[in-house]
């Protein structure tokens, strides 16, 4: 009985939560530009997504903007969350809280305040609203997220192991290189793919940091909900869908195989310590 | 996890190129001019610079990627070379922020009569070189010399129309007359009005019978009070949002830009218009270059482009507007020419319509003020002390708690 | 470990030029005129909206208990289940929050209008057309629908570490659903809690997109309000900044209560 509710209790939960982007893609193979009306099936939209200058434009600025932040966000997030470790308790609850500013800010204050900020740069010295201002804007709300993957593996991280590589023979850059950063390189990753994820969804800090001349995908696709919203982004949300869901479910499928090998081997290695 | 970031790769890399290999031609679209109808002007002068013009218009205000039309950004980049980086604006108060924001760069903007008036007086705008608009002989003479723009040296008329009522004739059994049935209870929730404080107020003071330029306090007061009485059956506050709810039904009547209700009608057979007796505003849409435009002359070839016969007719048959260019008015069908709501006598015009004039900074701060209190209105005012009651309870019975705590600690 | 605390001098330096200077500005401007001279007025000028804050401040939590009670349980059920069940379900709940946040919200316009989809599907049991758009509900309805996942995931994240024994020692003890739930479960979660909270509440009370999309200009919220200030219908940075000022503070208080809360319930026995 209790299964069966919470069952329930879920599916309804799931249902809620994919309602709309199932209307979304449905929508995208009506024939008419309706959003209520089911008129027909049709691909049409899919044919001129490809040919809409606006949207693949966005799209590909989204990319850049996403890329070139998240990267240097994980540069710069990584060598602060070095440099954080080896600190002193003081120092650290310093820095710990300044990362913590922009989790916690309303979006729309950082927009709002970087876009003071790069104004002041546009009259000290013509500073242009656009990439630049972007990825700046980006680096700034990414930064957090990569210190805050990277410090549990520092802090989780044996300090025997850089000590065992220099008594080895390793010089300080190599122990660095080959000990250190392979060993928090998963977070490092998650880090990088956070960014990219907060990147490619921002729209509010984007929105007051732009400009008008580079918009990304969610400004455009919010100028469109002011107007007419085309089929065409319905369809470009579909396929985007399709390939997130491909992604995780991959990485899904991949992930429980390795843990059912590894329940299996810790199964099949208690068997042998009971026969023993 | 190595995977996965192969996978996120390709995603990328087939974004990409998918992005580099579009052509870009819009789809159904053409951008071929008449040879015939393009006037003598030299339009290769800035080929192969790789100027970048920008541009902000109101949205659906030109003719682009429509089936079976002239794309007109897509001719002019064709015959020039020039690119254009188009963009769109709800109205002339959020274009006003953006170039005061500065996080604006445009080359060209078109804004309508009254901002226009209001950024020469403040100097956003700069005087154009006529030389480089022989185009400017096309308009016509009643659009010369405008109120907004009494030298003549800072603006090209674009498009005009009128504010009217639209309204589904489905849902409305009564053929519609008056303003007065923006605040007819029948139609509680599916009235849409203005969200933009002068449209709003001067349809609120045409109703009342003052004039929509007025800076009398007490009139402006009238009007907001009517506004706000209106505001309880007014089902959402909307700009171009507008085209979405009144094809698509969801709402029963609405005041708009007669060009926009062209369009609204063409794509939903229910829709219907009417110029309320009490008369209305009539507005002029005009091509200005900010004086932050960085590339002058381009946009001063890009505004004699758009007086093109060709193009200015393009533009006003896609828009439903009606142009103040000559050449184009004489290449349209009879019948449009003939429609009371886009070319009303010259008579009709004068009796009926009022054009917006800049107002006073004291008459717009205080419009602009008694509009924020309408859209603000509507929560209980005991909310204020009741929030700060319970903030201050809280704070209290956390103290205490921890007081108690603490003690209960000590023992 | 050898590696200087120099590796956070460039951090540093970001964070002062790109978090500290532009939150200085936001005040700066907040307390000077368009002349930029020092002034209060901004700061009296924001009493007129205070209306608009509360309101705002009263939806976010509201939107904030409904993700809770709708995220407690799930998350539970989530946390329960079978540990190759378990990360699809994580996934699945993750998967909404990777499309573009603005079309999820679009998507819900299309739903909720007079003539949308459900109510074209109640009107075939008669019932209808009903009003669910461009009112508070469907601002709410919004956040709750683009926040929700930020409440399940770090409640999840807590409650995945109750270990089943704990669960079975406190049933063993008799203790009955109810007890079982505020005794045991609730405490241990409360960290979970606690950035749940956190992550719902500041996006929803600072959005400007929702109130837009959903409320149809009839229910702005202070975002709103702060948005045309800087890039909408009535210019004045000063007053907009003003606003941001007095909204920050309001997160600021809140959160630091909250906190109070939080951190006494944790130590609770």
């Amino acid at each position: 009985m209790r299964k069966l509710s919470s069952k329930i209790y879920m599916y309804a939960l799931y249902l809620f939560l994919y309602l709309p982007i199932i209307v979304l893609i449905v929508f995208s193979f009506n024939v008419s530009k309706s959003r209520s009306n089911w008129t027909g099936f049709t691909l049409d939209w899919y044919v001129k997504l490809f040919h809409n200058e606006t949207i693949l434009t966005s799209l590909r600025n989204t990319v850049i903007v996403a890329l070139a932040a998240s990267i240097f966000a994980t540069i710069l997030g990584t060598t602060a969350a070095l440099g954080i470790n080896s600190m002193k308790k003081r120092s650290k609850t310093v820095f710990m809280n300044l990362t913590y500013i922009p989790v916690v800010s309303p979006e729309i204050i950082m927009g709002v305040s970087l876009m003071l900020l790069f104004q002041i740069f546009r009259t000290s010295f013509g500073f242009q609203f656009g990439f630049a201002s972007l990825i700046l804007s980006h680096i700034s709300f990414d930064v957090p997220y990569v210190i805050y993957s990277v410090l549990p593996k520092l802090r989780g991280m044996n300090p025997s192991l850089v000590e065992a590589a220099q008594d080895l023979g390793c010089n300080q850059r190599q122990a660095f290189f080959k000990v250190v950063i392979p060993e928090i390189m998963p977070g490092i990753f998650t880090g990088f793919l956070m960014s990219v994820t907060y990147s490619i969804d921002d729209f509010v800090v984007s929105y007051f940091t732009s400009g008008t001349n580079v918009q990304t995908l969610s400004i455009t696709i919010e100028s469109m909900t002011r107007l007419k919203v085309s089929p065409e982004i319905n369809a470009l949300s579909a396929i985007i869908f399709l390939v997130i869901c491909i992604i995780l479910i991959t990485k899904n499928i991949f992930d429980n195989r390795k843990l059912r090998r590894e329940q299996e081997q810790f199964r099949a290695a208690q068997r042998k310590e009971s026969m023993v | 996890m190595r995977r996965l970031l192969a996978f996120i790769t390709a995603f990328l890399v087939l974004a990409l190129s998918l992005c580099g290999c579009s052509s870009g031609n819009a789809y159904g679209a053409y951008s071929e001019l008449d040879e015939e109808l393009l006037s003598n002007y030299d339009y290769t002068r800035f080929m192969g610079q790789d100027i970048i013009l920008n541009v902000a218009n109101w949205g659906e205000y030109m003719c682009l990627n429509e089936a079976d039309m002239l794309d007109v950004n897509e001719a002019f980049e064709a015959l020039t070379g020039i690119e254009v980086n188009y963009t769109t604006f709800a109205s002339n108060e959020t274009l006003y922020s953006k170039i005061q924001s500065g996080s604006a760069e445009y080359d060209i903007i078109i804004p309508s009569d009254y901002m226009i008036s209001k950024m020469i007086d403040e100097g956003l705008v700069q005087k154009l070189d006529f030389d480089n608009i022989p185009n400017l002989k096309n308009i016509m003479e009643t659009f010369l010399y405008p109120e907004y723009d009494p030298t003549n040296e800072y603006s090209v008329p674009y498009l005009w129309g009128m504010v009217v009522i639209i309204y589904n004739a489905t849902m409305v059994d009564e053929e519609i007359t008056s303003w007065a049935s923006l605040w007819d209870e029948e139609y509680a929730g599916n009235i849409l009005m203005f969200n933009n404080p002068r449209d709003a107020f001067g349809i609120a003071l045409t109703y009342l019978g003052y004039s929509q330029n007025t800076e009398d306090e007490l009139e402006l007061q009238e009007a907001a009070l009517l506004l706000k009485e209106q505001k309880s059956i007014v089902q959402a506050y909307v700009m171009d949002e507008i085209f979405d709810k009144m094809e698509g039904g969801s709402a029963a009547i609405a005041p708009y830009y007669s060009g926009d209700a062209v369009t609204m009608m063409a794509e939903n057979e229910d829709l219907t218009y009417c110029i309320p007796v009490e008369g209305t505003n009539q507005f002029v849409d005009a091509i200005c270059i900010p004086t932050t435009a960085q590339n002058k002359e381009a946009a001063e070839m890009y505004i004699n482009f758009l007086c093109e016969a060709e193009v200015a007719l393009a533009n006003c048959e896609y828009t439903g507007y009606s142009t103040p260019n000559q050449a184009a008015y004489e290449l349209l069908d009879d019948e449009v020419k003939n429609n009371p709501l886009q070319y009303p006598s010259d008579e009709y015009l004068t009796e009926h319509t009022e054009v917006f004039v800049n107002l006073s900074d004291e008459a717009n701060e205080l419009m602009q003020t008694l509009w924020n209190q309408l859209k603000i209105d509507g929560t209980n005012p005991w909310l204020v002390p009741i929030f700060l009651v319970a903030m201050l309870a809280a704070t209290v019975f956390v103290n205490v708690r921890r007081a108690r705590k603490k003690h209960s600690d000590h023992l | 470990m050898k590696v200087s605390k120099v590796f956070a001098v460039p951090y540093a330096v970001w964070v002062l030029i790109f978090t500290i200077i532009p939150l200085g500005l936001v005040i700066g401007f907040a307390l000077t005129d368009s002349d930029g001279s020092f002034t209060l007025q901004n700061l009296f000028d924001m009493s007129d909206y205070m209306a608009v804050l509360f309101r705002s401040i009263l939806f976010a939590i509201i939107a904030t208990v409904i993700c809770l009670v709708l995220a407690f349980p799930a998350a539970y059920i989530i946390s329960r289940a079978k540990s190759f069940n378990q990360s699809s379900l994580i996934v699945l709940i993750m998967v909404p929050m990777w499309t573009n946040f603005i079309l999820r919200t679009y998507a819900w316009m299309t739903l909720l209008e007079s003539n949308g989809l459900i109510n074209k599907f109640l009107g075939l049991f008669g019932i209808g057309p009903l009003n669910l758009i461009n009112n508070g509900g469907a601002v709410i309805l919004g956040m709750v629908y683009n926040y929700l996942p930020f409440m399940i995931l770090p409640l999840y994240s807590v409650m995945v570490k109750i270990d089943s024994s704990v669960i079975e020692a406190a049933r063993d003890l008799g203790s009955n659903n109810f007890n079982l739930v505020r005794r045991v479960i609730l405490p241990l979660s409360m960290p979970g809690i606690n950035s749940g909270i956190i992550a719902v509440f500041i996006p929803s009370v600072s959005t400007f997109v929702i109130s837009r999309m959903l409320g149809g200009g009839t229910s702005d919220l202070i975002g709103d309000i702060i948005e045309s200030q800087f890039l909408g219908t009535s210019y004045n940075p000063h007053l907009g900044s003003a606003m941001a000022l007095v909204l920050m503070i309001v997160v600021i208080f809140l959160m630091s209560l909250f906190n109070q809360f939080g951190s006494e319930e944790e130590v609770m026995p």
